[in-house]
């Protein structure tokens, strides 16, 4: 019995209702540091997607050298590299960035909220939604008077949110989590019924239009310079701002809604800010890249395997994480065929489905 | 009075189209004191595990109140009622690959400011309810690699770490072959024993609550049949009338408690 005990009986502790304990020293051991681990996954995260922002727009059609990019005393007009590097290839890059810790992250905050690892933002439907919200503005060119910028990063949000309130209905409803049946029965009717809306929207569009989004839903990410990225970025640092929010949450709800009730937390608040931001983030991601696939799933599955399951190291190494692999993944698409450029939505769908279905038959 | 409990009414809300459910617990009024050893006994679906996640504040009376030290525990805020109260709920799947060390450290949260992070003395705590629950040689194991027993034992690790002084189990021992029953009796007799921990226990092993409690309540539809101490209420003539059965109850000499044998069906 240590000393820590004393008083866990209650009688005559006045002082134990008085908020979180106040910080004193523990005591001294070579017991491993949570706070360390925290702390050391997330500058590793933090180094890997910016390391590959940095190198990713080496690599090319056109080899281009890092240090004469950089180089401060050539004039713009005459730097080549600098052009490639900054204009040509760096917004695909960050927007590479930007969609994959996105989706990542949401792919994370689904699994832990439907309590199932195989729940994802593309598998449940909710990139559909948001694909069709951000259809409906691309193809009927209806703007925002307030703010026609972020006309379609918010219309893919409404889309993203609409399909979250069919999947969060139905969590609602089942208490105990979702099976992966019913996840998976979920995901595929809510897709085939977003699909032929989707159709239905590129049926009424004129075919210049129609041969330009097919291209999109594809997933692409060959935003034309910075401004669909300034567009979609203040959705997912909002998004991002929540996540943070949300990690001690989402490891009890994990185990349930009322093991979280039991260590106070709210669970139907913290399950709306969840569902919330995940739509927010699912409907940034797609706004800029189109429903690209499978990044939910490979990127946190991943991330488990290498730091555990703890959603206070998951959630930031999932968001650097992300980041860095859909990277990888869209350089693939560029060189893979140069150059030809195939989708990058074709070339997660290709490692990211093989994983999906292997990870269901491990399953059983 | 560490807890006390007032004319609770709880129905589960009704879902679609369906009219509201009747009341799953109706007009129950109890008191836990500090130390105690309460059971609560009652048939499949007499409301035993509702009336303990009311009285964890887990869910919110339709009508009555519960209190703690006096105070209702709306009015106390979630963490503060976690600080000093615990729940183990009947099963724990996490859906994920958390160590039997991870899962115990949730018991620290509410003690945690919001985004800190468990220090040096959380662990320390976490350890030694490891060591209590004779957990701690498997805490880097994953919780799911566990047996039932094993797991159980981690759950009341994890609300020990807690360090509440009021311990609410859901049904403990259900899942468990005699052996791990067993083990759970020594073990929550001792927690009792060493760290005055006040312990409410539902279940429907008679046998069980016999062995570990000083008091039962006995629940009927979601109402209180009585309420006392065990070797009181916990007669042949309230277990008929409570599970419509004939059956033998003495006392153990050797197991030192009351022991209940089912003979017959009323």
């Amino acid at each position: 019995m240590t000393l820590m005990f004393v008083g866990a009986g209650g009688r005559g502790s006045g002082a134990r209702d008085q908020g979180p304990r106040a910080r004193g020293q523990g005591p001294v051991g070579a017991a491993p540091s949570i706070r360390r681990r925290v702390a050391v996954v997330s500058t590793v995260s933090v180094l890997a997607a910016l390391g590959a922002c940095v190198l990713a727009p080496l690599a090319g059609s056109t080899p281009i050298s890092l240090a004469r990019a950089l180089d401060p005393s050539i004039p713009w007009t005459e730097n080549v590299d600098a052009q490639i590097f900054f204009v040509a290839r760096l917004p695909r890059v960050l927007a590479a960035a930007l969609v994959g810790s996105a989706l990542a992250a949401a792919g994370v905050v689904f699994q832990a909220l439907l309590r199932n690892p195989l729940a994802t933002p593309f598998t449940l439907g909710i990139s559909a939604g948001a694909a069709l919200g951000a259809m409906l503005a691309l193809t009927f060119g209806a703007t925002l008077a307030a703010a026609a910028w972020a006309t379609v990063p918010l219309a893919s949000f409404a889309g993203a949110a609409a399909a979250v309130l069919v999947v969060y209905a139905m969590a609602v409803a089942r208490r105990r989590g979702f099976s992966t049946d019913v996840l998976l029965l979920a995901g595929v009717t809510l897709n085939s019924l977003l699909s032929a809306l989707i159709l239905l929207v590129q049926y009424f569009a004129d075919v210049t239009q129609a041969l330009q989004t097919v291209r999109w839903l594809l997933g692409d990410l060959d935003v034309a310079g910075y401004a669909p990225l300034l567009a979609a970025l203040p959705m997912v640092a909002a998004a991002c701002a929540l996540f943070f929010t949300l990690p001690r949450a989402l490891n009890l709800l994990a185990l349930g809604p009322d093991h979280a009730a039991a260590r106070g937390i709210d669970p139907l608040r913290a399950q709306r800010v969840a569902f919330f931001s995940a739509s927010l983030a699912t409907g940034a991601a797609v706004s800029v890249g189109g429903p690209i696939g499978f990044i939910g799933i490979v990127v946190p599955h991943l991330v488990r395997l290498l730091v555990g399951a703890d959603h206070r190291v998951v959630l930031p190494a999932s968001l650097g994480f992300g980041a860095a692999f859909l990277i990888a993944c869209d350089l693939v698409s560029r060189t893979m065929l140069a150059p030809v450029e195939v989708p990058v939505g074709i070339v997660t769908a290709l490692t990211g489905g093989p994983f999906f279905l292997w990870l269901l038959i491990r399953r059983g | 009075m560490l807890l006390s409990a007032r004319d609770l009414t709880f129905a589960y809300p009704a879902r679609g189209w369906r009219a509201g459910a009747a009341p799953v617990v109706r007009g129950v009024s109890l008191d836990v004191s500090p130390g105690d050893r309460l059971g609560i006994l009652g048939p499949n679906g007499s409301g035993k595990t509702t009336l303990l996640k009311l009285l964890a504040g887990v869910l919110t009376p339709d009508a009555g109140q519960v209190a703690l030290d006096g105070r209702p525990l709306p009015s106390l805020g979630r963490a503060a009622v976690a600080r000093r109260i615990a729940m183990v709920p009947q099963d724990t799947h996490p859906a994920f690959d958390y160590t039997a060390l991870e899962l115990v450290l949730m018991g620290r949260y509410p003690h945690l400011r919001p985004f800190e992070v468990e220090g040096a003395d959380d662990l320390a705590i976490a350890l030694d309810a490891m060591e209590a629950t004779g957990t701690a040689p498997f805490a880097d194991r994953p919780f799911l690699s566990l047996s039932g027993g094993e797991r159980q034992r981690v759950v009341i690790a994890a609300a020990l770490a807690q360090q509440a002084e009021l311990l609410l189990l859901d049904e403990p021992t259900t899942s468990l072959d005699p052996g791990y029953q067993l083990e759970v009796v020594e073990l929550l007799r001792r927690l009792h024993a060493e760290r005055g921990v006040a312990l409410v226990v539902s279940t429907h092993d008679l046998n069980f609550a016999a062995a570990l409690c000083d008091r039962v309540a006995l629940l009927q539809q979601g109402a209180l049949l009585a309420c006392g101490r065990t070797q009181e209420v916990l007669t042949a003539d309230a277990i008929g009338r409570l599970y419509g059965i004939e059956a033998d109850v003495r006392f153990h000499e050797r197991a030192g408690h009351l022991t209940v044998v089912p003979v017959a069906r009323r």
